[in-house]
């Protein structure tokens, strides 16, 4: 497809990895925020063919794994309603809440429906008007333009039996949280790339001055991936922190200003809970109140309340940084991706589920 | 979760609403309908990123090829000019970069 296979080329791969190995002469932590990145470095192998001293450590960027667990019972709690159609993405109807997770209500008898899109939750709202039609919006800043848009119509479209259950994440906030916690050493960023496609290259430039780190925009595909890596290095080894967007056929610097008018028509700014990393204020969405119609959590009276956690879970400290996936007890024997017990073995996103469907052994030496 | 693909733009319909405004999208023959809400300098053949059902940029097309380009010309350059020419090489590619 075009505008894939050429940032697949495997020649390309090849030349950039003999690049990276010529210019690094230390060890340098790099940390890759977004899951869909993380995946991408496991699947194509990246991370056994870069210099043993370029330690990559992966991010929270996985909005499944980041959404926490009382969220997920509050989601049950409405599917199990009568009057209610819950609709999510396809990842958030596995992961377990502390009594169940989605599918095992849908299984109970609960109405869930898997969605690709919000508006297709939108759609079913439309064709079941006798029904209370709720999405689980999840998602980071890419996400959140489509999932307001869909609020945005129901609204013009005179909808009102749809709301959204809302658990939106920011990335910059999540780096600062990480990059102020003392225990851990990153050097460098690759920032997501879509993430930035929406809200642009310039709210990062503040965070590499402060914190003296290079951030590199940086793309999904393989030649992506090796060129935002090879910036990295290069500026790492030089010395300087500058910010760099590798990724400029989709991200400019003002960022998509359509789809951040929509997020902002809806959302505002507010603290939010991160499961694995705790409270971390100003970096999700809530619904404005001007849309309190819409807001599945005022228009049920939802309060979220503290999920239960298996207490040897090492998610949270895998999403800093801090410790490996096969690095916890439970990785591989009790917690497997369909026994998980923690969020990041639920997506194919999170990391633990990648070292584990494409085996940890060949990604171990880091 | 933040997965976005690039697909080409077969034929755009108006809408009763600039929000509602859809189009069809091809993503290697296989098309799909697609909001494009978002992208409201789109045209047909154009390219342009979709993720969950929603464009969400036009792809810059002459950026892509200038990062191909650039990227072959580093190749090029390594290659004629052989290892011990590089920190120089490097030096030039900052510029650019």
């Amino acid at each position: 497809m075009k505008y894939l296979e050429e940032f697949r080329d495997e020649q390309q791969v090849k030349k950039l990895l003999d690049e990276i190995h010529k210019i690094v002469t230390r060890e340098w932590h790099i940390m890759e925020i977004c899951g869909g990145q993380t995946h991408s470095l496991v699947k194509n192998g990246i991370l056994n063919l870069l210099p043993g001293n370029i330690i990559m450590i992966h991010g929270p960027g996985c909005p499944v794994c980041v959404t926490p667990i009382g969220m997920i019972d509050r989601a049950v709690e409405l599917a199990l309603k009568k009057d209610v159609i819950l609709c999510s993405f396809g990842d958030m109807v596995r992961v377990p809440g502390s009594e169940m997770s989605l599918l095992k209500a849908k299984a109970m008898g609960a109405d869930v429906r898997i969605v690709y899109s919000p508006l297709d939750a939108l759609k079913i709202a439309a064709d079941h008007s006798d029904r209370e039609v709720v999405f689980f919006a999840v998602g980071f800043e890419t996400t959140a333009p489509a999932n307001a848009l869909s609020v945005v119509q129901a609204k013009k479209a005179d909808i009102h039996n749809y709301s959204i259950l809302t658990s939106h994440v920011l990335v910059p906030p999540a780096m600062e949280a990480i990059l102020s916690d003392e225990e851990t050493r990153i050097h460098g960023f690759l920032a997501a790339g879509h993430v930035c496609t929406i809200m642009g290259s310039e709210e990062y430039e503040p965070i590499s001055n402060k914190y003296k780190v290079p951030i590199i925009i940086t793309g999904f595909e393989p030649v992506d991936l090796l060129h935002g890596i090879k910036s990295c290095v290069r500026q790492l080894e030089k010395g300087t922190y500058l910010l760099d967007n590798q990724y400029k056929r989709v991200v400019k610097h003002e960022g998509n200003k359509e789809a951040k008018s929509i997020i902002y028509e809806i959302f505002e700014i507010g603290d939010r809970e991160w499961r694995g990393i705790g409270m971390i204020p100003s970096s999700g969405y809530q619904v404005r109140k001007e849309y309190s119609a819409f807001d599945a959590m005022r228009k049920f009276a939802i309060k979220v309340a503290e999920g239960k956690e298996n207490p040897e879970c090492m998610a949270g400290q895998v999403l800093k940084g801090l410790k490996k996936p096969h690095e916890c007890p439970l990785f591989g024997n009790i917690c497997t991706p369909s026994n998980p017990q923690g969020a990041p073995m639920v997506s194919s996103e999170g990391s633990c589920a990648a070292y584990y469907h494409f085996g940890y052994e060949s990604v171990q030496k880091n | 979760m933040c997965l976005a693909i690039p697909g080409k733009v077969i034929s755009i319909e108006p809408g009763s609403h600039e929000i509602f405004r859809i189009g069809v999208v091809s993503f290697d023959g296989i098309n799909r309908q697609v909001n494009l809400a978002m992208v409201p300098e789109v045209k047909v053949n154009d390219y342009v990123l979709v993720h969950v059902g929603v464009a969400i940029q036009t792809l810059d097309e002459e950026e892509a090829m200038k990062t191909l380009e650039y990227l072959k010309e580093i190749n090029e350059l390594n290659e004629e000019l052989g290892p011990e020419l590089e920190q120089e090489e490097r030096d030039q590619e900052d510029d650019v970069s």
